[in-house]
């Protein structure tokens, strides 16, 4: 249902849309068969000259069947959503790729703009060859990323909504979470939490690349590439 | 005048006396809150117990004592109103009265002592907790001794007896606080 | 003034009083509703102006809005702020639980006050002191506070980061202040309505609008305190400069959301209870029928309030919590569902072989339902917690709650007003008026917000002044969405000028209502309309209870809870 609008971009976006789908079609039933009968019992019993109403107390059990059985049938559609949910959640917020098959990658929050740092061609972070951007995340297709997210002063909040992904960046802290790209292409990153007068202008793009495009952009962030371009 | 909703009793317990135990309620979670806060930050902090070895145990242990004796003249100032004697009851009152100001006087150069040693509000989060949970509970102590001496002025001329053991049960009340607060802020080290 | 000589009413000498001591210094609880419910009405319309303030600019970025101007990036967030911190704490609050709280809950239970009339008194007199200092901080050096109705710190505890250095500690005070003057008023519901029940009146013949007033009243009074010292300490570090919520200093921000939620969720239902209330006795009366298992009903509405202490994280799924807290708030959070699921089939049971008639105020009830049923079903998408990681900070949780908060504090508002105005005023309203009123209320009020349902499904963010810097969410149709939803709410509130205007010409010339037009059981209808000071010439005893409806081989179809036979 998400996909009709947003691209499912990453290895677990499908999953998400999954969940959300499953929520509409239970929690959609149960709409139309409660506005349903709502709306049918209104026109039916519409005052009618000469015919008085019925004395129902609804605390016999026989009567008091029509609210209990849709309540235990609710409470089963709730434990599906709920397996369904915890599942999704323990993929996306509860693991973490190991450290071999993941890159990491910095990302930094202020108000009001985002600062990236990814490993340079050495593939580590904390290392000479680092490559800083603001407002501009570069990654590779395809390729797993721990990201380790911080903030320099408000709450602010990470989300890439064709990731399907979203987390709230809090001062003093460093919190790691993961993706994995399945699309190539350039997309938003929002801040998905409000941190002062320029909240509404932190965006930021997501890059998206082949391997070989992303092995290019590096080694165009070469120290001595840098430094010819600043000459 | 009183309305005649006041002279009905529904629930078979007198209405001062419900109005008292919701009030009571939500304080209770208001210095809940602020408390638990506490906990919580102290637990992830180890340093604070440097911070804590600052407080005075002897002081705090000593307004202890004067709190829970001002509790007890509570007592029996209830037990006098409750024979009708609300000369006496004013009188017990007032004793629990000067175990308040003794608090606070107290406390006021236990205080004036630590922000001269340079323990203010503001030097670390533990001192920022002790003044605001103490500070917190110090106001109810005073507001608690203003609205016991309106109780005592009309048990005095035999009225409203019913309100010495309100007053008493909202006491009582801010003496567990500080039964909570003393050994937060005082004994833990 | 009603002079009355009554036996039971040792309190009457009537005198004069002048126009300060019976409308502006009154102990009468009559009043008091009316001081609430003006209040709040007055605090709505400046609360809707700054929606269309900001829906404006909005889908039109950079226009220049007519009758306020261009709207800064500043001034988005402050008039969001403050719309959403009205509606709650100056509109929702004063009207459905203190306004109505007061006027029903005496009349209801067949007494001529609440039990503290003074403290009544104070209660107003404190929440109007907390709408001067809101207000106040429109006009103060920065603004008033712009970081949204949560107030999260670090952003709200620190000048450097908000730059409203005055608006943001007059935000806490005015909330705290009004804190306080709920605190007071619900100490004499509680207290009036546990014991000064009229003779006869068993638990179970209270009026269930009376009850759900009071569980609210427990419910804030037991939820608000933990906010109350969050809000001292957030009070703190805005002018002490302490650090509670200052990483820098040993403090966290995430405690300031848990103590604003562990309240914050636990409120909905404060609202929320009032309006389901409202919402009972106007269907059991319409459609002339019994409510369908009242001791259900009850046993609902209280699972409810216990349960809603155990979800607020539900709100901070990935404020940085602890991952695996996750999973035991998606479970309480769906199994709140039940309870409030089991309250709207308990209502449409209730039509179940009913006589119905759609008076205004019966339009309003059920449009209760309705509405609501669509925010409470959309709440799950929020509640599971993998859902949620998409949907948090979207305009799909804006649309949900609106589905809850509109039919909270506006359909259950002109319900309850509908209803009770014969009485209030000893007018009726134009039934005419009554009905474009509502359909053009109610019709407009879908149109702006499933298109912001489309519009957070589809990635649309929230609290965000200007949509052009987002590429992916500034296509045509978006825009197109985000206009169609402001021209419906400019619609909708223009529509309120028909309330107004039948309000006004009903109290000029309405046709004069009886005691009891509506012919209900519940004792507000036996009293004059509208009622003395005292309430009853004579105080009822209760001999059944309220819902006593087409009661086989009566020749009436209703049965007064004090007929005696």
């Amino acid at each position: 249902m998400i996909e009709r609008w947003v691209v499912q971009g990453s290895t677990y976006a499908a999953d998400i849309d999954g969940i959300i789908w499953l929520i509409a079609v239970l929690v959609g039933f149960w709409f139309l068969v409660a506005e349903g009968v709502f709306f049918w019992l209104i026109v039916k019993f519409r005052a009618r000259d000469g015919q008085r109403a019925q004395y129902i107390t609804g605390e016999e059990a026989k009567q008091k069947r029509f609210i209990a059985w849709p309540h235990y049938l609710v409470l089963v559609c709730d434990v599906f959503i709920v397996v369904g949910a915890v599942r999704v959640w323990v993929e996306v917020k509860q693991s973490l790729p190991s450290e071999a098959e993941a890159q990491r990658v910095r990302v930094i929050s202020q108000q009001w703009a985002w600062s990236f740092v990814h490993p340079g061609a050495d593939g580590k972070l904390e290392s000479a060859d680092d490559i800083r951007t603001v407002d501009e995340l570069h990654i590779e297709v395809g390729q797993k990323y721990i990201y380790e997210l911080e903030s320099r002063d408000v709450l602010h909040s990470f989300s890439v909504p064709v990731f399907r992904l979203k987390q709230d960046a809090v001062p003093g802290r460093v919190i790691t979470g993961w993706f994995e790209a399945t699309v190539t292409g350039t997309y938003d990153i929002q801040c998905v939490e409000i941190c002062g007068i320029g909240h509404g202008m932190m965006a930021a793009r997501i890059v998206i690349e082949s391997p070989e495009q992303h092995a290019a952009w590096i080694a165009s962030h070469s120290a001595a590439q840098l430094a010819a371009r600043t000459r | 005048m009183r309305p005649i909703a006041t002279t009905r009793s529904a629930a078979g317990i007198p209405t001062g006396l419900l109005a008292v135990w919701w009030v009571l309620a939500s304080e209770i979670v208001i210095f809940g809150g602020l408390l638990g806060s506490y906990i919580m930050y102290r637990l992830a902090h180890d340093a604070w117990a440097e911070q804590a070895a600052a407080t005075n145990v002897w002081i705090g242990a000593f307004n202890t004592f004067v709190l829970l004796t001002s509790s007890l003249t509570a007592v029996l100032a209830h037990q006098a109103a409750e024979r009708g004697d609300g000369k006496l009851a004013a009188k017990r009152l007032y004793y629990t009265c000067i175990g308040a100001a003794t608090f606070i006087v107290v406390k006021a150069f236990e205080w004036t002592t630590e922000i001269q040693h340079g323990f203010t509000i503001t030097s670390n989060t533990f001192w920022s907790f002790y003044y605001t949970a103490a500070g917190l509970h110090a106001l109810h102590v005073i507001a608690g001794a203003i609205l016991m001496l309106f109780v005592a002025a009309d048990a005095k001329k035999g009225r409203e007896l019913h309100r010495v053991e309100l007053i008493g049960i909202y006491w009582h009340f801010v003496d567990i606080v500080w039964i909570f607060l003393f050994p937060l802020l005082y004994i833990a080290k | 003034m009603a002079e009355h000589a009554t036996p039971h009413h040792a309190h009457e000498e009537h005198h004069e009083e002048g126009w300060v001591k019976k409308y502006l210094w009154s102990t009468d609880h009559k009043i008091i509703c009316f001081q609430y419910m003006f209040t709040g009405m007055f605090m709505a319309l400046i609360g809707g102006f700054f929606s269309y303030v900001f829906r404006m600019q909005t889908a039109f970025p950079g226009i220049e809005v007519p009758l306020y101007g261009m709207v800064s990036a500043a001034e988005y967030n402050g008039l969001i702020t403050s719309h959403g911190t009205i509606m709650i704490f100056w509109v929702a609050m004063p009207v459905l639980v203190a306004a109505f709280g007061n006027y029903l809950i005496p009349l209801m239970i067949g007494c001529d006050d609440m039990v503290f009339p003074k403290i009544n008194r104070l209660s107003y007199q404190v929440f109007f002191l907390s709408t001067v200092v809101l207000l106040s901080s429109f006009f103060v050096d920065g603004g008033p506070f712009g970081g949204a109705w949560t107030a999260y710190p670090p952003l709200s505890a620190n000048a450097a980061w908000n730059n409203t250095p005055l608006g943001a500690s007059l935000w806490v005070l005015a909330v705290a202040l009004e804190f306080v003057a709920f605190l007071l008023g619900g100490i004499n519901f509680i207290t009036t309505a546990m014991n000064s029940r009229a003779p006869g009146m068993r638990y179970t013949d209270i009026p269930i609008v009376v009850w759900f007033i009071v569980i609210a009243s427990m419910l804030f009074m037991s939820s608000v305190g933990p906010l109350i010292a969050g809000a001292v300490m957030l009070f703190m570090d805005q002018q002490v400069g302490t650090g509670f919520f200052d990483p820098a200093r040993g403090g966290d921000p995430v405690l300031w959301q848990h103590l604003f939620w562990f309240f914050g969720h636990p409120e909905v239902y404060v609202v929320l209870l009032p309006a389901i209330g409202i919402t009972a006795e106007i269907i059991t009366v319409f459609s002339r029928k019994k409510l369908f298992a009242y001791r259900t009903v009850l046993f609902t509405a209280i699972a409810t309030g216990v349960l809603s202490f155990t979800v607020w994280a539900h709100h901070q799924f990935i404020a940085g919590i602890d991952p695996r807290m996750a999973h035991i708030f998606t479970i309480t959070t769906l199994l709140i569902s039940v309870p409030i699921a089991e309250m709207m089939f308990v209502f449409i049971a209730t039509l179940y072989g009913g006589s119905i008639t759609l008076s205004t105020p019966m339009l309003w009830a059920l449009a209760f339902v309705g509405e609501f049923l669509i925010g409470g079903v959309t709440g799950i998408f929020l509640g599971a917690s993998g859902a949620d990681i998409y949907f948090h900070d979207t305009y799909f949780v804006l649309a949900h709650f609106h589905y809850t908060f509109f039919p909270i504090a506006i359909i259950g508002t002109y319900a309850g007003v509908t209803y009770w105005f014969p009485k209030m005023f000893g007018r009726m309203m134009n039934d005419t008026l009554g009905k474009w009123h509502f359909w053009l209320t109610i019709i407009p009020f879908n149109f702006i917000f499933i298109p912001l349902f489309v519009l957070g499904a589809a990635g649309e963010h929230r609290r965000i002044y200007n949509y052009q810097n987002f590429p992916e969410l500034s296509g045509e149709w978006f825009f197109a969405l985000r206009e169609l939803a402001t021209v419906a709410l400019i619609i909708m509130l223009l529509a309120q000028v028909i309330f107004f205007v039948n309000v006004y010409i009903s109290l000029r010339s309405g046709k004069k209502a009886g005691k009891n037009p509506f012919r209900a059981n519940t004792l507000e209808w036996q009293a004059e309309s509208p009622p003395p000071h005292g309430n009853f010439a004579e105080l009822p005893t209760v001999y059944r209870g309220p819902y006593e409806y087409s009661v086989p081989g009566r020749a009436e179809d209703y049965w007064p809870q004090n007929a005696p036979t």
